[in-house]
């Protein structure tokens, strides 16, 4: 016999079933499809803590230590913890006042309001040497949500090269979105082989899982630490400087305006880059860095933060007369015994562009020696009206060509940041100007002797020199040898560039020319005893004012060991500055002393900034 | 009656439920152990945790089941009342000589260990309810036998309620609903009937009268359900009286649930707000009264919504496969609290996933299921009735500890059986179960 009411088991069994059916949905609901408990849990217990690798060493040529790290402290601040802290305490061992701490709260967390559940991590105080760092550590358990953070902050036993090796600065929200790697905190290079080395330079960042409780207590790595990394620290470079030579050179351009540079002929290494006015690398570093960074921006009249050596374009002035003798026997029209007059200026343009008394006429290798305007107005016009090209714009197309391939005009490449790629006017450009073929090559004879609208840094400047030692080709100029253990020389570095003058006859009376410049020319005042130096002056007009004081020049003749190229602003004549200049580099570089003490002690007393300057010597071109 | 061979006796218990029970009992152990987890303890027998004392929890436990199952079945019909009596009386008692607990007197405290009389008033209940229904003679639907029945739940339920100050304990009294349903007392109608008045309830919680029109929606909906009901039934006298009162009763009810959820204790009345997650209407013309009001709206989340907002984060992060046994985070780190006892499914959920909550789910199901289908097999009224009884107890513990912890009911003090942690609930469910059992195993014996 069934018991009455025996059906209803099923309505009571469906109920159990439903109910089953209602939480294993729910419980889908939470645990598959919602992400957000997943990561709530993720917040909460875990504490992803950063591991910095120390920053790369920089050496220079010599292995002398350039930059090094310094142990350095970031206070750092989770604005959600720092309830019940001792604000008092905090800025007093800081220096700083209240209404300084709030504003610090602010510009953390937008308003004090979200300050309560901001759980980001902040630098509060950013790279605290360790004497102020152990008088917080003291205190630290009084400062809830604060903890130290240890970090490395970048030194320079010699103050010298601020703006080749650059500087390091927080990273930005653009640097961030562009690489992923930054996170809110982190340095980067700004500049300089700081940045242009930074992958290499900083190395990866560790992560270390640790677990916490709900009190906020570390309770050891997440699964034994299987998804740890190390960090791994950040490779040394050697870097291609002299930095003695370096040190010499920022001494002789002091308090002088202008750029220096000298390469190693035989492999394109940058033995020493300079821009004067400059400043101590130790300034852009640490927690003023901010403060020393705008009063050096604010310095307009230096302008200490420009890098001339790299990035001003100057007019090369009769320096670039070598060019064209060069072009000029490459396309047949120029040889060494190829004779033009000079009447004080160039005689088809009634003697204009002007130039100074000496004998006339000349040949090519007097007429470098003597730098003269008539003569390479004639071998300008000669190249751009040669027979060969149709008309005078396709010989200024050709003309234009042989100057880019000596790396004017475009960037050569050079690890260092900010390259900039000078001016070389092009067919387009005075077409623009004066219409088309409204323009010969009279009309802008001044290219003949390196003015108009040209514009070289003195870094190309150096590169053409390079290019003439090297009698044809040039090696990227570089300063960066090479990287971690790896003692061998970057691959990259070992090609060579050809010019599109490949004549060596070209090459050897340009040579023959420069040498005469020396020795008998514009600049005796370069001379070495037994030393053979090559050089070339210029006295590169500008609108500025005063004439910019141009030399370059290689030595030894033979197989040359540096070349050099200096540009000192509104100076005078290449001879007054430039030359002697870059003769002491020479004989310091090669020789490593001086024996012209007079020459040096005027060189470094030199100040062209405050109007102090000796006064000028004749004009000697 | 017919006599049992010696030997098979143990072959007439039910060893599916038992192994079920057994599982269950381990799994809870198991669960204890990593929700309590302390590496410088990590021995699951070591007895200065709480997985030790669990361990001699279960020994007794599987004592009592033994000494139950050795008492004969007769036992059980005969003393019914005087288990209730005396379990009545010592809920009494407590209520004297307990010791205070959070403001409960519901201990008996010797030494350390304590254990609460509430949790075994539960089967008495049962086993009260099964003796009352099951005499031969007694019409189960006259008033005098409703009226007994009525006094064997609500007697307990007050003392429960009102001098021990054990909501949670005592709300279990609802799951003998079942019984009354299973045996006729109660029309399947009510069921259905009665999602409306819960449904009306929920609205006017949720839905304050004095800020949204949502309430008067939901009466003008009801009244004209019930006019078009008029429509369809016959037009006498009592039915117009009795849809008018039901009207009536649901407009009062959608009205003024909220005053009454108001004037509760002020914990049920946060759980009960942040459960339907009701927030306050802002004030737009005073902004200081505005912040306040966030700022109490705040406190209120924080302090009543963080067991279930943590629950739910172990439970969630937890996803397909879980952390691995040992390896969940916000439960060992005690981000859910009480992680042990009543949030005991948050470790379930946290190391082992859907797989894991799914399975325990259910497990349960069939457990209850199982336990139906026995009490469907007795012969006796007895047996059956309490039966009924056991399955809508672990029935009602289920829906409530489990729905807690993933939101869906809220925060009502009661344990997960066999896996919370707590020698009390552990014995008073097996006892519960085992006298079932041992009832059980007897069937074959009753002669109809």
């Amino acid at each position: 016999m069934i018991a009455p009411f025996s059906e209803r088991r099923y309505g009571v069994i469906a109920v159990v079933v439903l109910v089953a059916l209602a939480y294993i949905g729910r419980l889908y609901y939470v645990q598959m499809v919602n992400d957000t408990y997943k990561l709530s849990a993720r917040n909460q217990a875990f504490v992803f803590k950063t591991d910095y690798p120390p920053r790369g060493a920089i050496y220079d040529r010599n292995g002398k230590l350039l930059v090094f790290n310094q142990v350095a402290y970031d206070l750092m601040c989770v604005p959600r913890d720092m309830k019940g802290m001792d604000t008092l305490e905090l800025c007093k061992i800081l220096n700083i006042d209240k209404d300084e701490f709030i504003k610090r709260m602010i510009r953390m967390c937008g308003n004090l309001k979200n300050a309560k559940y901001d759980y980001r991590t902040y630098i509060f105080e950013a790279q605290v040497l360790p004497e102020l760092n152990a008088r917080i550590q003291e205190k630290l358990y009084k400062f809830n949500g604060f903890f130290v953070q240890p970090r490395t902050v970048r030194k320079y036993p010699m103050p010298v090269a601020a703006h080749l090796l650059g500087y390091i600065g927080e990273v930005d929200e653009r640097g961030m979105k562009k690489n992923p790697y930054y996170k809110s905190g982190d340095y980067i290079g700004v500049s300089g082989i700081e940045k242009g080395y930074e992958e290499y330079l900083r190395g990866t960042k560790g992560v270390s899982i640790k677990m916490r409780d709900v009190h906020n207590n570390i309770k050891g790595s997440f699964k034994d630490g299987i998804y740890d990394t190390a960090a791994v620290p950040g490779l040394s470079l050697v870097s291609t400087l002299d930095a003695e030579l370096q040190q010499y050179g920022e001494k002789l351009m002091q308090n002088k305006i202008g750029g220096l540079v000298a390469i190693e002929p035989s492999t394109g290494e940058i033995l020493a880059l300079i821009t004067s006015p400059t400043y101590d690398p130790n300034l852009l570093v640490g927690r003023d860095l901010r403060k020393h960074y705008v009063d050096l921006l604010h310095d307009t009249i230096g302008n200490p933060l420009f890098n001339r050596a790299l990035q001003a374009y100057y007019p090369p002035g009769s320096t670039f007369k070598l060019m064209n003798a060069l072009i000029g026997q490459q396309e047949h029209v120029l040889t060494a015994s190829t004779m033009y007059p000079c009447a004080r200026g160039y005689p088809p343009l009634g003697g204009k562009p002007k130039c100074h008394p000496h004998g006339s006429p000349t040949d090519l290798k007097g007429s470098i020696a003597h730098s003269c305007n008539s003569y390479y107005s004639y071998v300008f016009k000669s190249i751009v009206e040669n027979r060969k090209y149709k008309n005078s714009v396709e010989g200024f197309e050709a003309w234009r060509n042989y100057v880019l391939s000596f790396g004017v005009g475009r960037k050569i490449g050079t690890d260092l940041p900010f390259e900039l790629k000078g001016n070389v006017p092009s067919v387009n450009y005075y077409n623009k100007v004066f219409g088309k073929g409204g323009w010969r090559a009279s009309t802008v004879i001044s290219l003949g002797i390196g003015q108009a609208e040209l514009g070289v840094t003195p870094l190309q400047m150096c590169n053409i020199t390079c290019i003439i030692a090297n009698r044809g080709y040039y090696y990227t100029p570089h300063i960066v040898r090479s990287i971690g253990d790896d003692k061998e020389p970057l691959t990259k570095w070992r090609e060579k560039h050809y010019t599109e003058v490949t004549d060596p006859l070209a090459y050897a009376n340009v040579v023959d020319g420069m040498w005469q410049v020396v020795e008998a020319g514009t600049a005796r005042v370069a001379q070495i005893p037994g030393i053979e130096v090559c050089g070339k002056t210029g006295t590169a007009q500008n609108p500025h004012g005063k004439d910019h004081s141009v030399f370059v020049c290689f030595a030894p003749r033979n197989n040359p060991k540096i070349a050099i190229a200096v540009l000192v602003e509104n100076a005078g004549t290449g001879a007054s500055w430039a030359a002697p200049i870059s003769s002491l580099m020479i004989e310091k570089y090669l020789n490593g002393k001086i024996t012209r003490p007079d020459l040096e002690k005027r060189m470094l007393e030199g100040n062209l900034i405050n109007g102090k300057n000796a006064p000028d010597k004749p004009d000697n071109h | 009656m017919r006599r049992q061979e010696e030997g098979s006796f143990f072959g007439n218990l039910d060893w599916i439920t038992i192994g079920m029970y057994l599982l269950l009992v381990l799994m809870g152990w198991g669960n204890i152990y990593a929700a309590v987890y302390d590496e410088e303890h990590s021995s699951i027998f070591d007895l200065s945790q709480r997985y030790g004392k669990q361990m001699i929890f279960i020994a007794c436990a599987l004592v009592i089941a033994l000494a139950i199952i050795i008492i004969d079945a007769s036992f059980f019909t005969a003393t019914a009342y005087y288990i209730f009596g005396a379990m009545v009386f010592l809920n009494l008692l407590v209520i004297f000589v307990g010791k205070d607990v959070k403001g409960s007197h519901s201990w008996f405290k010797f030494g350390d260990f304590g254990v609460q009389p509430a949790e075994f008033i539960k089967f008495a209940i049962g086993l009260a309810l099964a003796k009352l229904m099951s005499d031969v003679g007694v019409k189960k639907n006259e008033a005098s036998n409703m009226l007994k029945a009525f006094a064997f739940m609500v007697v307990p339920l007050l003392i429960i309620m009102v001098f021990q100050n054990e909501t949670g304990a005592a709300i279990v009294i609802v799951s003998f609903i079942g019984i009354f349903y299973r045996e006729g007392m109660i029309p399947g109608i009510v069921f259905v009937a009665g999602l409306l008045p819960a449904a009306c309830a929920i609205i006017g919680i949720k839905y304050d009268y004095h800020e949204t029109t949502i309430p008067f929606i939901v009466i003008g909906v009801v009244a004209a359900g019930g006019l078009l009901t008029l429509l369809f039934i016959r037009r006498t006298f009592w039915n117009i009286v009795i849809v008018g009162s039901a009207i009536c009763l649901l407009a009062v009810f959608t009205l003024f649930t909220r005053k009454v959820v108001d004037i509760l204790p002020s914990h049920q009345t946060g759980r009960i707000k942040v459960w339907l997650d009701y927030k306050e209407k802002l004030d737009t013309v005073d902004m200081k009264h505005r912040e306040e009001q966030i700022k109490e709206i705040q406190e209120r989340e924080n302090k009543y919504g963080y067991n279930v907002k943590q629950s739910t984060i172990a439970i969630g992060s937890g996803g397909f496969t879980g952390k691995g046994y040992l390896e969940g985070t916000q439960t060992k780190f005690n981000f859910v609290p009480e992680q042990e006892t009543d949030f005991i499914f948050c470790t379930v959920g946290e190391e082992w996933g859907f797989l894991g909550t799914s399975g325990v789910i259910l497990l349960f199901a069939f457990f209850i299921i199982r336990i139906i289908t026995m009490a469907e097999r007795q012969r006796s009224d007895f047996s059956r009735i309490y039966g009924y009884g056991v399955a809508g107890i672990f029935l009602f513990h289920i829906i409530v500890n489990v729905g807690m912890t993933v939101g869906l009911v809220p925060v009502i003090g009661i344990p997960l059986p066999f896996f919370s942690y707590g020698g009390s609930s552990l014995w008073a469910f097996t006892i519960l179960l085992f006298v079932f059992i041992r009832l059980d195993a007897e069937r074959l014996n009753i002669l109809r």
